[in-house]
């Protein structure tokens, strides 16, 4: 802009964008790769005029004021080409010449994302890189009075358990009697959580998929994997494989259709259903599928018309009650498999979910309760949402488990944490922590777009746009342009790897404490923290 | 390490022998303390077997508490022992003012009661005498049962029963069971030393339970008082005994299924896969962990040996026709059954149970792969 012209309000300048493209020109070959895989066409190619002035002090000599120009890569400063740190611009540089730099100032973007006053949606995390979990230490070491095992070369049993399990009186009686005893399957603690057909792209499905398949019938690991809410491929429902998939409903019903008609056809009872009332990303609001992702494809497992934003309502519509919502929707649902799969709630963390859970524990058909917390992911909500609703999870599991010793059900519905497992990388020890509060298993699902599939997001606000369909990594998108960057064999891999790394991990720190024939739920004496309130809020010990 | 030492007898038997098990195999304890059961007594109790007998430690406050409590609740004296003490203090041994084994007539309103409540009000009224100690420091009381004395103390174990004057006719035994040191891994407290009765069941461990917590809030959350206590993480080892026996109806063969289950393959091919597996999942939160060697008596006075899941513990059942030990070092059971056949001893590994039943003929071996007298 000139200086003797108006400004707009969200005229901004490089210094107000969170992100900062440092360019070199020297370097540059004015390619134009960065540009063209630029996501959000933050950068383009410019002119730039220079003046170059030549004076002296010698009298015979002339001076000179020339105009030259150059080509060069200029930033966008516009709101809606705002650079999202996504560096792909550095990936596809062949000479290093680019890269994106957090500025370190003030983001004052942020107070202008709400132009037309649609406020901010943005797919991802809640950018904050504070975790309990992250500092809660191991500290009940087996030292001499008992030996540490071997990780390496002892036997483990890292199995949990997934639907309800009887008191062992009530399963005896009911086995004499040949009464209905509730299906459980014995799993993985680890579980790819809810990510639907839709918030990822065709290429990241199947690679899950196809790693989850590789997981179960080559290395015997019974890990299992949640569809999210948007149906299921007709071809999975149809095939063995399906008994490795959890399907989700959720309040949009999305895929359902398709589901309901396969059921005569299907080889395989699904592992479990899970019914999402909520999720921790964004507690008390229902999914979204922006438009921008809504293709052929998905249109037509999901059973809508195309290109239309499809939010799912923050409550299942037809339940006003929580003992209506188990007696309807987890007894219909074991019903459709004649009461031989385990049909459990997903909720969104909350200071309210003790209630939820003394219901299903007054319940049969209830098969556990999967608790999402603050820092789960999503595909698409509200950055309100994400930033500052929710509650989490440590403490929230731990009250529930603390709830469930006092009735003496501890055993019987286990409870499942999301939300923020391993978003600093240290999944293994998030996930035993929770273990050790309470939790009979975890479920993860920024994790794995981040280790099998290279997503870019970091706490930091780092790209953040799965909502639009325009992920560079192409592992949210439904554009065949992007998607195809993903190899699905590439994607099952890595997720084999991230598997066995973390089941080593796992066994690290349960050797030492001496566990190997159970996965230690609940062993809390194991714990320690070092901040008084959070290990007095925990039960835990406070170590220094 | 603790050292245990058990033997089943067809005669009757001083517990000297048991207390010279442990001195023997002394290289391997710290000498902190002793606990005693003796069982299928001899002597002047083999005339009431039905009479329960109260085992524990009173101040002289204390003793007159009781005796008041017991009167109330219709308790007379039927028959004692008298430990005398030495006037003069041994060093490492606490002072005490009394050492109560008194074996009492049940209360008159107890007569038609089926044997189930007997036995509940004996266990109860135990608890409550425990918790009148606990409150002003004068009662520790260990087993209130019939045909069951229970000794511990803090001391070397020899030194202790010379004391005690553990060697008189009057105490002798069938079934004895002796642990050598107390529970290090707190400040020590009788009620943390093995063994751990309840209900006719009783067990000593020689190990590290590492799924201590989690088993201890299962059984705390059962409804059951007896399920209390928990000064030592080998005290679960006798309520999950008594949990899978009196409470599910099991039969000793299944207690190793229930505190270390076999793994999925092993388990798809036992005779009785699909109730193990139902078992396994149910008593899941009662799964040990961590290194354990456990020795128990039934109410039928059977002796066992389990191992944990990876027998990481030694332990050695021998002897012959009407005499067998079970030991957690052989020094121990050559000290008291040196005329054995040694070829015949056995040692349980991680799948097995060794049993010598009351008849006192043989070392029984039950595999976890093998079928099992179920409860259906």
């Amino acid at each position: 802009m000139s200086s003797n012209r108006k400004l707009e309000p969200s005229s901004l300048s490089l210094n107000d964008l969170p992100w900062q493209i440092h360019y070199n020109n020297n370097r540059c070959t004015l390619c134009g790769q960065c540009t063209a895989v630029c996501p959000v066409k933050a950068i383009e190619l410019a002119v730039f005029r220079k003046r170059v002035i030549k004076t002296s002090v010698q009298k015979n000599k002339k001076h000179s004021s020339e105009y030259d120009t150059f080509y060069g890569i200029r930033q966008k400063t516009r709101v809606e080409n705002a650079c999202i740190g996504c560096a792909m611009c550095t990936m596809v540089c062949p000479n290093d010449a680019i890269a994106p730099v957090k500025n370190p100032g003030l983001d004052r973007l942020k107070f202008h994302i709400n132009q037309n006053g649609i406020p901010r949606r943005r797919g991802g995390r809640r950018n904050s890189s504070r975790s309990v979990l992250d500092r809660i230490k191991f500290t009940r070491i087996s030292m001499l009075t008992d030996p540490a095992l071997d990780a390496g070369r002892h036997e483990f049993e890292m199995r949990t358990l997934l639907g309800r399990v009887l008191s062992p009186r009530e399963n005896m009686k009911r086995l004499k009697e040949k009464g209905w005893i509730p299906p459980v399957r014995e799993i993985y603690p680890l579980i790819i959580g809810g990510m639907s057909f839709g918030a990822l792209s065709p290429t990241m499905w199947e690679g899950l998929q196809m790693g989850v398949a590789y997981l179960n019938e080559e290395l015997l690991m019974p890990v299992r994997i949640s569809t999210g809410e948007g149906g299921c491929p007709p071809r999975l429902l149809r095939s063995r494989f399906l008994k490795y998939v959890i399907l989700q409903i959720a309040s949009g019903y999305f895929g359902w259709d398709e589901i309901i008609h396969a059921i005569p056809h299907m080889k395989e009872d699904p592992c479990a259903i899970e019914i999402k009332y909520g999720q921790g990303a964004k507690p008390g609001d229902g999914g979204l599928l922006m438009w921008h992702k809504v293709n052929k494809l998905i249109a037509a497992i999901r059973g809508v018309p195309r290109g239309i934003s499809l939010p799912s309502p923050p409550t299942h519509q037809t339940q006003y009650s929580i003992e209506e919502s188990v007696a309807k929707m987890i007894l219909s649902m074991s019903m459709a498999w004649g009461f031989r799969v385990p049909v459990y709630p997903k909720i969104s963390a909350s200071s309210t979910s003790l209630a939820v859970l003394n219901n299903l524990a007054r319940n049969d058909y209830a098969s556990g309760l999967a608790i999402d917390g603050e820092d789960g992911g999503t595909g698409a909500a509200y950055a309100v949402s994400m930033d500052h609703m929710g509650h989490p999870i440590a403490s929230c599991i731990r009250d529930n488990y603390l709830n469930l010793t006092k009735i003496g059900k501890q055993n019987e519905i286990p409870i499942f944490a999301g939300g923020g497992i391993g978003k600093n990388g240290n999944i293994a020890a998030n996930a035993a922590a929770l273990i050790m509060l309470g939790a009979s298993g975890v479920q993860i699902g920024k994790y794995v777009m981040q280790a099998a599939a290279g997503c870019v997001g970091t706490e930091e606000d780092r790209c953040n746009v799965c909502n639009v369909g325009i992920c560079p990594k192409g592992i949210t998108s439904q554009d065949p342009r992007l998607y195809r960057r993903l190899d699905p064999e590439d994607v099952a891999r890595r997720l084999v790897d991230l598997f066995i790394s973390f089941d080593t991990e796992l066994k690290k720190i349960v050797a030492p404490l001496g566990r190997s024939t159970s996965l230690p739920i609940g062993m809390s004496d194991a714990l320690g923290i070092d901040d008084h309130a959070a290990a007095e809020r925990l039960s835990i010990k406070y170590v220094v | 390490m603790c050292r245990l030492f058990a033997l089943t007898s067809l005669k009757p038997v001083s517990p000297m022998l048991a207390i010279k098990a442990l001195d023997v195999m002394k290289e391997g304890h710290d000498g902190s303390g002793v606990g005693l059961l003796l069982q299928d007594l001899g002597g002047p109790f083999e005339e009431m077997k039905d009479a329960p007998i109260l085992s524990g430690i009173f101040s002289e406050e204390g003793i007159r508490r009781l005796d008041l409590f017991m009167m109330d609740q219709g308790f007379l004296t039927k028959y004692k022992i008298s430990l005398k003490i030495p006037k003069k203090a041994v060093e490492g041994i606490p002072k005490r003012d009394l050492y109560l084994i008194r074996a009492y007539e049940l209360p008159e309103g107890w007569d038609n009661l089926e044997q189930d409540e007997i036995s509940s009000r004996l266990m109860m009224t135990r608890l409550k005498i425990r918790e009148m100690g606990e409150e002003k420091k004068d009662m520790m009381v260990f087993s209130f049962w019939p045909d069951t004395i229970m000794i511990k103390e803090i001391g070397d174990p020899m030194k202790l029963a010379e004391y005690l004057g553990l060697d008189r006719k009057e105490l002798s035994a069938r079934v004895i069971m002796a642990q050598g040191r107390q529970n290090t891994n707190y400040a020590i407290d009788l009620y943390a030393c093995h063994p751990f009765f309840i209900k006719g069941y009783c067990t000593m461990t020689n190990g590290e339970n590492t799924a201590f917590i989690p088993i201890k809030d299962f059984l705390s959350s059962r409804d059951f008082p007896g399920y209390m206590g928990y000064q030592s993480d080998s005290e679960v080892f006798a309520h999950i005994l008594h949990y899978s026996m009196a409470g599910l109806g099991l039969g000793i063969d299944a207690y190793k299924h229930v505190i270390t289950p076999l793994q999925e393959e092993a388990l798809k091919k036992h005779p009785d896969a699909n109730f193990l597996s139902h078992l396994k999942k149910t008593c899941r939160p009662l799964i040990i962990d961590g290194p354990n060697c456990v020795i128990g008596v039934l109410p039928d006075h059977s002796l066992f040996m389990v191992q944990d899941r990876k027998k990481l513990r030694p332990g050695v059942v021998g002897g012959k026709p009407g005499l067998f030990g079970f030991s957690s070092e052989i020094c121990g059971l050559d000290a008291v059954i040196p005329g054995r056949d040694k070829t015949k001893d056995i040692q349980p590994m991680h799948i097995d149970t060794a049993i010598v039943s009351p008849d006192r003929q043989e070392v029984k071996i039950c595999r976890q792969t093998e079928s099992l007298n179920l409860p259906l």
